[in-house]
């Protein structure tokens, strides 16, 4: 057991960024975000609305470019990649978005068909049938198979867009708000396929999330992004055990609510 | 004081604002060049999506077919009954076929069907691409390792640049169907004598030219549709912007290439 851990620490982290700058126009949306993600890990990055958490998710897929600083993602720096490279790259990238972005003229199955029989010419039929179920069954949607996007729910959207990603075995996993607008039962479920994704297809993680439960519930670490930097990059005691004001408020808003109610 | 010193300002603002809007044009224009160089490039690279031209050429097709059928028989027939009383004036009744199918041949099938075509064709491909780009559907092919610009754009102006000149084959042959309908209620000419007359007068060069202007209408349409689809931003609104913009884009171009072919073609009689 010791060993497998003293393995991973020496490994090559799986995404490194250092110093990494973006803005748009006048406005400077990242700037100077160092972190490292280690092999099966999943980290939280909390930050108030606006404050480039997408941003920071596109860049390290290849959709944004950096102004500066290095992405290295699998041993790659992202931004110095051709399309050929990148599309390899990007095999191994799970995406999942804030909007879900399915393929809303595709039914779910072939939302899911579409990536699959793209990239893996090689399957038959049969095989590809397979892995659709299968990876429905993982997120708990069998019963959608043959249903439009527009005929899902949120929550059920969510999860098919994360069923359309791990379709493709990714090694890595980017999560956009995976509980934003979702009932605490929803929310519940979706943590539990992050934790059973992390470990069914040992993906490392990035989640992005404003909701404190699920950054405690799903990860080995959480970042507080404030004002295009990393504040804090630690366990979720160590991050919330600090003084600093933008975290105390961010705790606040989460847990106070809960324990003003249990008071009364 | 304050007045002297606000009428300046106020024209520099102008001055600026000019040169401003004249910047954005020709930056527009360049990156319309990019798109457009970007779309040849990648229709020559492997591989190509047969599956998704093929159904987007069904699609244009499925959209326009009836449009254009009505469309172009009430123009044959309305232009035919129309013609008559001048061409009767003179005692020359009896061109009525070959002017007619002229007329339709020449300008009337490509124009109406390129029009029909940007309204129907055009804005659809607007709207489609423009609520793929703001859901972020594109984005999401993207980092599905597939190429969206091939995926969606090549494919659809490469299938509206091909159905253009079967489509304006056709509404010129119901065109020339509205037409003789005409000319046989009035005339009783039969329908063997009308297309011999007609078909004498129509040269291969007309035909030919015609399907050139096709292609170019075709590739217009594909092209607008697929730029403003492909740039839309600003959430629905950029949906509904996009989709009036890739419409009024293509007829007003439709026009213009219509007075360039014409003239640059009349100078190889
Ligand atoms: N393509 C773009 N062009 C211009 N500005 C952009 C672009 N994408 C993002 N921004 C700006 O960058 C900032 C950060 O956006 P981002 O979407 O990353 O926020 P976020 O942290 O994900 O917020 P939320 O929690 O609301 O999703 C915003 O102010 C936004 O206006
Ligand atoms: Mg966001």
């Amino acid at each position: 057991m010791d060993k497998e851990i003293i393995q991973i620490e020496n490994q090559e982290p799986v995404i490194c960024i250092k110093d990494l700058k973006k803005s748009f126009g006048s406005l400077n949306v990242l700037n100077g975000v160092d972190f490292e993600i280690k092999k099966g890990e999943n980290i939280a990055v909390l930050g108030r609305s606006g404050t480039g958490k997408s941003v920071l998710i596109k860049i390290i897929s290849g959709l944004l470019k950096p102004d500066s600083g290095l992405v290295k993602v699998l041993g790659q720096e992202v931004d110095k990649l051709n399309e050929k490279e990148l599309q390899t790259l990007r095999l191994k990238i799970g995406f999942s978005f804030q909007n879900s972005a399915l393929y809303d003229s595709m039914s779910v199955r072939e939302n899911l068909k579409f990536p699959l029989v793209r990239n893996r010419r090689e399957l038959n039929d049969k095989e590809v049938n397979d892995a659709i179920e299968s990876v429905l069954n993982d997120v708990g949607l069998p019963q959608t198979i043959n249903q439009m996007p527009s005929e899902l729910s949120g929550g059920q959207k969510k999860r098919i867009g994360i069923a359309r990603t791990l379709i493709l075995k990714p090694e890595i996993m980017l999560y956009d708000e995976p509980t934003s607008g979702l009932d605490p039962i929803t929310c519940i479920e979706l943590n539990n396929l992050i934790l059973k994704v992390q470990q069914e297809y040992k993906t490392s993680s990035i989640i992005i999330t404003h909701d404190l439960t699920c950054a405690k519930n799903t990860s080995d670490k959480v970042a507080v992004l404030v004002q295009g930097k990393f504040l804090k990059v630690g366990s979720f005691e160590e991050v919330f055990s600090s003084d600093d004001e933008n975290i105390r408020t961010f705790y606040n808003y989460n847990f106070t609510e809960n324990t003003k109610s249990n008071e009364k | 004081m304050e007045t002297t010193s606000k009428n300046p300002n106020s024209t520099t603002k102008k001055k600026y604002l000019i040169s401003k809007s004249i910047d954005s044009f020709f930056e527009d224009l360049y990156e319309l060049y990019t798109f457009i160089i970007r779309f040849f490039k990648e229709s020559f690279s492997a591989p190509v999506e047969w599956k998704e031209i093929v159904n987007q050429c069904y699609a244009i097709g499925y959209k326009t077919l009836l449009l254009v059928s009505v469309t172009g028989f009430i123009t044959g027939t309305v232009f035919t009954k129309q013609s008559r009383p001048s061409l009767s004036a003179f005692g020359a009744a009896s061109w009525l076929p070959s002017l007619v199918s002229i007329a339709i041949i020449k300008t009337m099938a490509p124009l109406i069907t390129a029009l029909i075509a940007a309204g129907k064709v055009g804005s659809n491909i607007g709207a489609e691409l423009g609520s793929m780009k703001v859901t972020e559907q594109i984005d999401a092919m993207e980092v599905s390792a597939t190429n969206p610009f091939k995926f969606l754009v090549v494919s659809r102006i490469l299938a509206s640049t091909f159905m253009m000149p079967v489509l304006v084959l056709y509404t010129g042959l119901v065109g020339m169907m509205g037409a003789y309908l005409n000319v046989h209620a009035n005339e009783a000419t039969s329908f063997i004598s009308f297309f011999i007359s007609a078909f004498k007068t129509i040269e291969f060069k007309d035909i030919f030219t015609s399907l050139f202007k096709a292609i170019c209408y075709g590739f217009t349409i594909g092209v607008a549709g697929c730029y403003q689809g492909y740039n839309a931003e600003n959430g629905t609104q950029g949906v509904g912007r996009a989709a009036n913009l890739a419409v009024v884009f293509s007829m007003f171009l439709i026009f213009v290439e219509e007075l360039l072919i014409v003239q640059v073609l009349n100078n190889f009689k």
